[in-house]
């Protein structure tokens, strides 16, 4: 007696059944295949393009100073320092800032108060990189040229982070940008970390008669600390990364200056800059190569911060929704 | 001790009022671009902007349908290939027991995430653009689609993950076959939250501009198919932006107003479709 054939079955002909359950799983197994492929072309495709420039110039890529395409001369420090300290610059802008906002909104606030800002801060995230570069180009460096810096060179002129000519596109700029655009992802992430504190520390605090600030203090930040930590390094990978805004207000000069007014040039914005027009092969590979460093770098990063922010997919998932 | 409490009370004033302070802060950049983007797009907005093609340089007017409708295609193809594959890659990693090869995918989606989008259009080139010797709308929506990969898949495996096991339980003791509950029975259940998912990672690749810019590069007209060169609304922004004319600057604001404004109806659509749901 035969067994009774299951609804969905498929009869691949070879006299085998392959019942839909199997088949499905395939499938979907074949997709998740995708994932880890795609990510391993990635590394792939772009080591292969920059094949060239690494064996031409190895390590002197990145410890050169001079990035001349014409005379064939690739290297690479300028635009590492340039993407280093616009993007560290944006961290010390947008850490306190973002915290100030994470412990509001899960600490602090009122339910509805928590929902309305809670929404606006993480509508700073869907404003397209572009529009930001638009809004930093007409309005940003205009009033930093204006206002902003000379109040800065007059007060603290005699560091030398404010000295120099003032142009409104530069550093000081670019990092603003950036601080702008990692400040709803530091606080989104560092938000989903303090709501996985438990309750019952706070409510201990509280019991002994911690004020509310103290309760944070005392009680949630030491918890939450290696949360934080892997928030501030995903807002990292986020500012060094960052291309069209940053591109737009950091002036892209090729030199390494003390001062944040200066124009300077970061990884992501040269290969956006000279790649369409690139001369010759060398110079393509010299720009697959800075793009294969930015992926090595933000890719150990975010390792990193998974590994920090721990309960990976919960907080990854909300961080973004 | 009474002076002690005070200190302690007047500290715990000062910072709760730092914490909502910089709250407010963190919104004025989002009020200032708003209002720019707003008020100077008003300013470049015409019927000609959304019917007409760009005039050449120094005629003034002039509009961007080839720009408006170039960003619907490559995302819109985008979206062909992404939201598929990444809600069966989510699904496998919902539906799966918890293995090695599950774990490994889910960590790789996630660095994925992290992946700055300039070097997706750089692979998306060496692996594309260069094979198929020449910029397209098909290379851009692939750079764009693997940037949404790992975003709807992690987003469909979560919101699955909430989905309550006696669901699918009542489903198969039903005898309706496991992939059938998983379709039918969890997939629809979870559809609101994988939705809004969906939505913003699709929010996110519309204003991508970066990994456009070597792969569907740009086109002063329209792209006569899929395998030339496209003009998309952000990088239609960018290059008018960084260009010397006034006029271009115009349109370059009323460019980011129609981007914008349809970046924020899908945000907003996205929590709309979820709200009060997600616990």
């Amino acid at each position: 007696m035969t067994a009774p054939a299951r609804s969905g079955s498929l009869d691949l002909g070879y006299g085998s059944k392959l019942s839909g359950d199997a088949v499905f799983s395939r499938v979907t197994w074949v997709f998740a295949l995708v994932v880890i492929v795609g990510l391993g072309a990635m590394a792939f495709e772009m080591a292969g393009a920059s094949a060239p420039t690494l064996s031409v110039f190895g390590v002197e890529f990145v410890l050169g100073r001079v990035w001349d395409p014409l005379h064939r001369v690739f290297g690479a420090l300028p635009f590492i320092y340039g993407t280093l300290v616009s993007s560290l610059l944006a961290l010390v802008i947008a850490v306190p800032i973002s915290f100030g906002v994470a412990i509001y909104l899960s600490e602090l606030a009122a339910s509805w108060q928590r929902d309305v800002l809670g929404f606006l801060v993480e509508l700073l995230a869907a404003v397209p990189s572009v529009v930001y570069g638009l809004w930093g180009v007409f309005a940003l460096a205009p009033w930093l040229r204006t206002s902003v810096e000379p109040a800065l060179a007059k007060s603290l002129g005699f560091l030398p982070l404010f000295q120099g000519p003032i142009q409104g596109f530069g550093m000081l700029a670019g990092g603003v940008v950036l601080s702008i655009m990692i400040l709803p992802t530091i606080s989104s992430v560092s938000r989903e970390v303090l709501r996985s504190v438990p309750s019952s520390l706070r409510e201990g605090a509280l019991a002994l008669g911690a004020t509310r600030s103290e309760m944070v203090r005392l009680a949630v930040l030491p918890y939450a600390r290696s949360g934080l930590m892997g928030a501030v390094l995903l807002g990292l990978g986020r500012a060094l990364g960052e291309t069209m805004a940053i591109t737009m207000v950091i002036g892209n000069r090729p030199e390494i200056s003390a001062s944040l007014f200066a124009p300077s040039y970061t990884m992501a914005s040269v290969i956006a800059n000279e790649f369409t027009e690139a001369t010759g092969e060398l110079h393509l590979a010299a720009l697959a190569e800075i793009g294969l460093l930015l992926f090595v770098l933000t890719i150990a990063l975010n390792v990193v911060a998974r590994l920090l922010v721990g309960r990976v997919g919960r907080v990854a998932v909300r961080g973004r929704l | 001790m009474k002076d002690r409490f005070f200190v302690r009370l007047f500290v715990d004033r000062a910072l709760r009022g730092a914490c909502l302070l910089s709250t407010v802060l963190a919104l004025v950049p989002l009020a200032s671009v708003l209002w720019f983007v707003v008020v100077r797009g008003a300013h470049g907005l015409s019927l000609t902007f959304f019917t007409g093609l760009p005039k050449p340089v120094g005629e003034p007017g002039g509009g961007m349908a080839h720009a408006i409708v170039g960003s619907l295609e490559i995302v819109g193809i985008a979206c062909a290939m992404g939201i598929p594959a990444g809600v069966l890659a989510g699904i496998h990693l919902a539906e799966s027991e918890d293995t090695r090869f599950g774990r490994f995918v889910r960590f790789s989606a996630d660095v994925m995430a992290g992946v700055p989008s300039i070097a997706v259009g750089l692979f998306v080139y060496v692996l594309v653009v260069r094979r198929m010797q020449g910029f397209s709308a098909l290379a851009g929506a692939i750079a764009l689609a693997v940037l949404m990969l790992p975003t709807i898949t992690r987003a469909t495996e979560e919101l699955l993950r909430l989905v309550p096991e006696s669901l699918r339980e009542a489903a198969l003791g039903l005898g309706v076959p496991k992939w059938r509950a998983t379709l039918r029975v969890m997939l629809r259940t979870a559809a609101p939250g994988i939705a809004t998912g969906i939505m913003l990672a699709v929010a996110r690749a519309m204003g991508e501009s970066a990994p456009l810019l070597f792969t569907s590069f740009n086109n002063r007209g329209w792209a006569s198919s899929p395998a030339e060169p496209t003009a998309s609304l952000p990088v239609n922004i960018y290059t008018y932006a960084v260009s010397p004319y006034a006029d271009w600057h115009e349109q370059a604001w009323a460019a980011a107003l129609v981007l914008v404004t349809l970046v924020l109806c899908l945000n907003i659509a996205a929590r709309w479709l979820v709200r009060g749901r997600l616990p």
